[in-house]
């Protein structure tokens, strides 16, 4: 990973990186003919902050480093986003990516963490990767190591009960080593979260459940790596950043659009999606 | 008779085996007392998990740990796993062939009273349906202590089901455990009954009999049900005439069925009888009693031998 440098450059290169990131998602979905844009592209600056951003503590050419941090993407839809952070970190040849979804590829609608460098868990089925972050914590405290576990969430993800059997966990055993970030970006399936099954007031939720909340912009790199270091800080209890986004974000005619969770653009959207994206 | 109490040996093997390895941790979801392992709670304190009645979390807290290298065991219900956190164990621990080993306490009808909400006649069907699953099945006290240890031995998820109170004893203490091969406990020329949990001993008891009566029967403890062995199962089937199951599970998913489907692998076509609890919510009842209600018992296997026998 080259050296950004100060926090002005670092923080250029961490939106160079997000913007790399949307165009492999808009790239890989549309050769596929399938897959979830909508709530990848919603998550590029999160996860460029972390894999860009020197948060997470990684080493591509050693992905089973016993002290490495975690990184669990449990709304596990969203491959695309990590699949194109992991390329573009080394872990696998980037030419990986125009593989996604073909027969017996190892870059799965869904990630496989036996198949790809990197990947942490298998995850797909939602509501389950806070659970297996919250493993990964207490082995971490058992072994007196000081990795960090960072979990991605979606915001529809959070209707799962499972989440909250493992947020009262994580609290109860005070990991403060366990840092869960919600792709809040306010779409799922069905239509907007708040009228399918609202989560709201999610902050107070994790709050009642004993969690430091921070509430952010999820798009705004500079604060994502603040909040980050922020989070760390937090001693005695988990924290949860939820991050404001927008589905589909860069893609103005995915933008906000529920139809964009699972559908992959043809190759007129992807010409008009890829221009957009160039552009910025 | 001699009986000895299942949870109560499992729980001080759980001691036992967290006294000589490291890595083995414990995950319970409020049920330390009733499996058991509130001595390796005491004993290793920081390496017990508590995580209280959430079945679904306390499966991804065993899984996430043993990406990390540690050996959990997840020291539960039967139904309260394979049931309720089913899914959790496919994803999270099949799917990724995590060394995850899941203790199913309270099986089949040994909480009889308890009602079917307490009880398990489905989860040997959900677990040996899970690729990279072992699945093993204890005949008594002695096995499911020797079981522990191979459990333990086994890299990848074993799913152990056990039952609860005492159990007739069928093995000495320092009888030989190997998953994936049946023990043979009794020689016999004309039919084979292969059985595993407590219907081991039902199995014995039944071939007693029909010695008296003249029908000539060997016993399988098949206490591995998947991997299935089929190399005995050939035997059975190539020389004798007839094959019982017995098991303490539906007749479908279960024993019987992997039975029949290892002898159509092996197109061994010998005669099947499967005894199990049939298609239905059993009523309730003190075990022994509930079990004899159902069939599961000795008096039902030496009927049904009996009948088959003139019939085919």
């Amino acid at each position: 990973m080259q050296n950004p440098g100060n926090k002005e450059s670092l923080i250029r290169f961490i939106e160079q990186k997000a913007r790399e990131i949307r165009i492999d998602i808009v790239k890989m979905t549309a050769k596929a003919g399938s897959g979830h844009p909508g709530g990848s592209l919603s998550a590029a600056d999160i996860v460029a902050t972390l894999y860009f951003g020197e948060v997470l503590r990684v080493k591509p050419d050693e992905p089973d480093w016993p002290d490495r941090d975690r990184f669990v993407l449990s709304k596990g839809h969203a491959a695309p986003v990590l699949y194109s952070a992991l390329a573009g970190r080394g872990f696998f040849p980037a030419d990986w990516l125009d593989t996604l979804r073909q027969l017996g590829s190892p870059l799965q609608g869904h990630p496989d963490c036996k198949k790809v460098p990197g990947v942490e868990v298998s995850t797909g089925s939602l509501g389950q990767g806070l659970s297996m972050a919250v493993g990964m914590a207490l082995a971490g405290r058992l072994d007196q190591k000081d990795y960090n576990v960072w979990v991605l969430l979606g915001d529809g993800e959070c209707q799962e009960g499972q989440i909250w059997e493992a947020a009262m966990a994580a609290s109860h055993y005070k990991l403060d080593n366990l840092i869960a970030i919600v792709d809040h970006n306010g779409l799922q399936i069905d239509g907007r979260v708040r009228d399918v099954m609202s989560i709201d007031p999610i902050d107070d939720k994790f709050r009642a459940f004993g969690w430091h909340v921070f509430r952010v912009d999820g798009h705004r790199v500079d604060i994502l790596l603040d909040v980050f270091q922020q989070a760390l800080d937090i001693k005695g209890k988990p924290a949860v950043v939820v991050a404001d986004t927008v589905k589909g974000k860069g893609v103005s005619f995915m933008e906000g659009e529920k139809d964009w969770h699972g559908k992959a653009p043809n190759p007129g959207q992807l010409e008009e999606a890829l221009k957009q994206l160039q552009a910025v | 008779m001699r009986t000895e109490s299942i949870r109560e040996r499992f729980g001080l093997a759980m001691l036992e085996l967290g006294r000589r390895y490291p890595r083995v941790v414990v995950v319970t979801g409020d049920l330390m007392y009733p499996t058991q392992v509130h001595h390796f709670a005491q004993a290793y304190p920081d390496r017990f998990y508590d995580v209280g009645i959430a079945e679904q979390n306390m499966i991804g807290v065993a899984a996430g740990m043993a990406t990390c290298g540690k050996i959990p065991f997840v020291c539960s219900y039967a139904n309260f796993t394979a049931l309720r956190a089913c899914e959790q164990i496919r994803n999270d621990i099949c799917y990724t062939n995590l060394n995850v080993k899941i203790a199913g306490l309270s099986s089949g009808l040994t909480y009889g009273v308890g009602g079917p909400t307490h009880q398990s006649y489905e989860d040997l069907a959900t677990m040996r349906s899970m690729a990279n699953m072992t699945v093993v099945v204890p005949a008594d006290a002695n096995a499911a202590e020797a079981a522990v240890f191979a459990a333990y031995e086994h890299d990848g998820p074993v799913f152990l089901r056990l039952g609860r109170g005492p159990e007739p004893v069928v093995y000495d203490r320092d009888a030989s455990f190997t998953i994936g091969r049946a023990c043979q406990l009794r020689e016999g020329q004309d039919v084979s009954i292969i059985a595993n949990g407590p219907m081991v001993y039902e199995a014995l008891s039944a071939a007693e009999h029909l010695e008296k009566a003249g029908i000539d029967c060997r016993v399988y403890d098949m206490h591995t049900l998947k991997p299935l062995d089929l190399d005995s199962l050939r035997s059975a089937g190539l020389e004798t005439n007839l094959i019982v199951t017995v098991e303490e599970h539906y007749i479908i998913g279960g024993l019987g069925s992997a039975v029949l489907e290892g002898l159509n692998e092996l197109g061994v076509s010998t005669p099947v009888m499967r005894i199990g609890i049939p298609d239905l919510f059993p009523i309730i009842g003190p075990t022994n009693e509930l079990r004899a209600h159902y069939g599961l018992c000795a008096d039902n296997i030496v009927r049904n031998v009996k009948a088959a026998l003139s019939s085919i």
